[in-house]
């Protein structure tokens, strides 16, 4: 699995209320929850992002409500890959049962700029920054792991037998 | 091994388990409420499978948007109640019934010393009051926990939390949660078990050890959980509980950090926006002008909340641009509250007494905030936007604090309204 888009960049403690706020969580229609995504703390998210990009941030990225309906509009936002320092652990669980590859890579995440053109091979468990020419190395996903993310979920990974 | 190490041992079928080593573990309770459980109804129906596991050993509440705040939410709950008619579910909790989940199925008896629950909603950390291993997941986990009564976990390392001396006078759990949560930061725990022990527990109620535990998560916990003692076994026995099984965390049990906390330095403490992490004492609030007042949620809806709100609230009115809601976590605290009169106390007071929900806590409705105003409340999160517009503030304490904070109108002890 490769990726590559550019880097949208947010601080520490991203939490999953403002990933998508409760006041939309009367629903759990993907694009719907998509078209708030991250607005509580940036307006322009929705309009900037594009297929593929990277999203960066600081520590405990996740934290709070475990509401799985963050991954979901994070990943239906066209969000490849979440690079994080570090990630809560709800948060860690969801994103992969829902198949949104997530990397936790404290010096990618720091060396890592705002619309950096970014390439994540988690195969190899390599981050080039494409921009800067950095290269970044994490743990690879392990095998059962990327069958969840390339079925699209742990559900669709079960349904369609692959672990 | 510690107390979680242990409960996850005995419910992998092993001797002994190892931090980091990933297990599979067998549940004694699935809980979803009525916004995790239709994305988890949704995945479940990918399996094709007709029942889940166990009929008894599963339960939904309907109570984060319930009554029903909309047309969506009215959907949300319906597809829960068909799903639960559908597959036979014992333990439906809908309105009349339903209380906010996490003060209902300890009232109800659901969750005993030495469980494992999973919860797809992150304050499912709360039952570790009662003894047991309990945490958040998300739906997906919840729609495999349904369906197999399994889960997987990878066994936390832990920090314990000894506890010393006694709380004083409208000084509570909370006080002392938000103080620790101020001490080790927002993902102090992050990944790890809370063990709270020590002396100290004997004067914490249940009400104390059930919002402590329900805040581990504010801490980035895996869970949180208190050795039992009688007070433990006591609330289980009362509210009929399934027979306790207690851990005890070995005398050599490795813990990563050992935290002290003198429970009786502990003062009135408020977290200010926004973040949990922002603990701050009286002597570090200033004048701080608020527009509503809230208690009630998971952390402290419960009767002895009440209680320390209308102690302070009696014979009192609130200040005249405050807005007072307060919230029985559950139909039966609601019934108690009322018979003790205190429902009358917060009526005069100039407060609204609502039906059970989670609706302000986190922002869905009954007592949302406008752009620049402030709250004083007892839930557990001050997140930006948690309890309405981006631009609102939310400042977490205690009961006491927040009926404090409403006669006067700024952020205020109860130990200045009350003199102490």
């Amino acid at each position: 699995m490769k990726y590559t888009g550019n880097a949208i960049k947010y601080g520490d403690n991203v939490d999953t209320d403002v990933i998508i706020p409760a006041r939309y969580l009367n629903t759990s229609d993907h694009r719907e929850l998509a078209s708030h995504c991250m607005e509580d703390i940036d307006k322009t998210f929705v309009s900037r992002v594009k297929q593929g990009d990277i999203m960066v941030a600081g520590q405990n990225f996740g934290c709070g409500s475990s509401r799985e309906h963050a991954p979901i509009a994070i990943k239906a936002s066209g969000i490849s890959v979440v690079i994080a320092k570090s990630f809560a652990r709800i948060f860690y669980r969801n994103a992969i049962n829902i198949g949104l590859a997530i990397v936790e890579c404290p010096e990618a995440a720091e060396g890592i700029s705002e619309g950096d053109n970014v390439e994540a091979d988690l195969d190899n468990g390599i981050i080039r920054n494409i921009t800067t020419g950095k290269e970044y190395k994490t743990a690879p996903f392990p095998e059962f792991v990327q069958k969840i993310i390339e079925n699209g979920g742990l559900m669709q990974a079960i349904a369609n037998g692959m672990i | 091994m510690t107390m979680t190490q242990k409960i996850l041992a005995a419910h992998s079928g092993r001797e002994s388990v190892c931090p980091g080593e990933l297990i599979l573990t067998d549940l004694d309770l699935v809980l979803g409420n009525d916004i995790t459980s239709p994305v988890a109804i949704k995945e479940f129906a990918k399996l094709g499978k007709d029942s889940v596991f166990d009929r008894n050993k599963v339960t939904m509440v309907m109570d984060h948007f319930a009554p029903n705040k909309d047309i969506k939410a009215a959907e949300q709950c319906k597809m829960c109640r068909d799903f639960c008619t559908k597959k036979d579910i014992t333990h439906f909790y809908d309105v009349g019934e339903m209380g906010i989940e996490h003060a209902l199925l300890p009232e109800k008896g659901l969750v005993t010393a030495g469980n494992v629950v999973i919860g797809a909603d992150s304050h499912t950390c709360t039952y570790g009051a009662l003894g047991a291993f309990s945490t958040g997941v998300g739906s997906t986990d919840m729609a495999c926990g349904m369906a197999t009564g399994k889960a997987w976990f990878k066994v936390p390392e832990a920090i314990k939390v000894v506890l010393t001396g006694e709380l004083r006078r409208f000084v509570s759990g909370k006080d002392v949660i938000l103080h620790i949560i101020g001490e080790i930061g927002v993902d102090g725990a992050l990944y790890r078990s809370m063990e709270f022990t020590g002396e100290g527990l004997a004067s914490l109620t249940m009400a104390d050890r059930l919002c402590m535990a329900n805040m581990a998560i504010e801490a980035g916990a895996k869970n949180g959980i208190f050795e039992v003692d009688d007070i433990t076994l006591d609330y289980i026995r009362t509210h009929g509980g399934a027979e306790p099984v207690i851990y005890k965390a070995d005398e050599d049990a490795d813990y990563d950090e050992v935290l002290t906390v003198d429970l009786s330095e502990i003062e009135p403490t408020v977290a200010f926006p926004h973040l949990p992490e922002n603990a701050r004492t009286f002597a570090e609030i200033g004048d701080v002008k608020i527009d509503q007042v809230v208690i009630g949620s998971c952390t402290n809806g419960r009767l002895e909340d009440l209680i320390a709100a209308a102690e302070i609230m009696k014979g009192r009115k609130a200040a005249k641009h405050v807005r007072v809601i307060v919230i029985p976590a559950t139909q039966q605290i609601y019934l108690d509250a009322m018979e003790m009169g205190l429902i009358r106390t917060f009526i005069e007071f100039g407060a609204v007494v609502s039906t059970p929900t989670c609706g302000p806590c986190l922002g869905g409705y009954m007592g949302i905030l406008a752009a620049g105003e402030r709250a004083v409340t007892t839930t557990n999160r001050n997140f930006v936007g948690r309890m309405g517009h981006p631009e609102s503030e939310v400042y977490l304490a205690s009961p006491a604090t927040a009926a404090a904070s409403a006669v006067t109108g700024r952020i205020t002890s109860p130990w200045e309204v009350m003199e102490l």
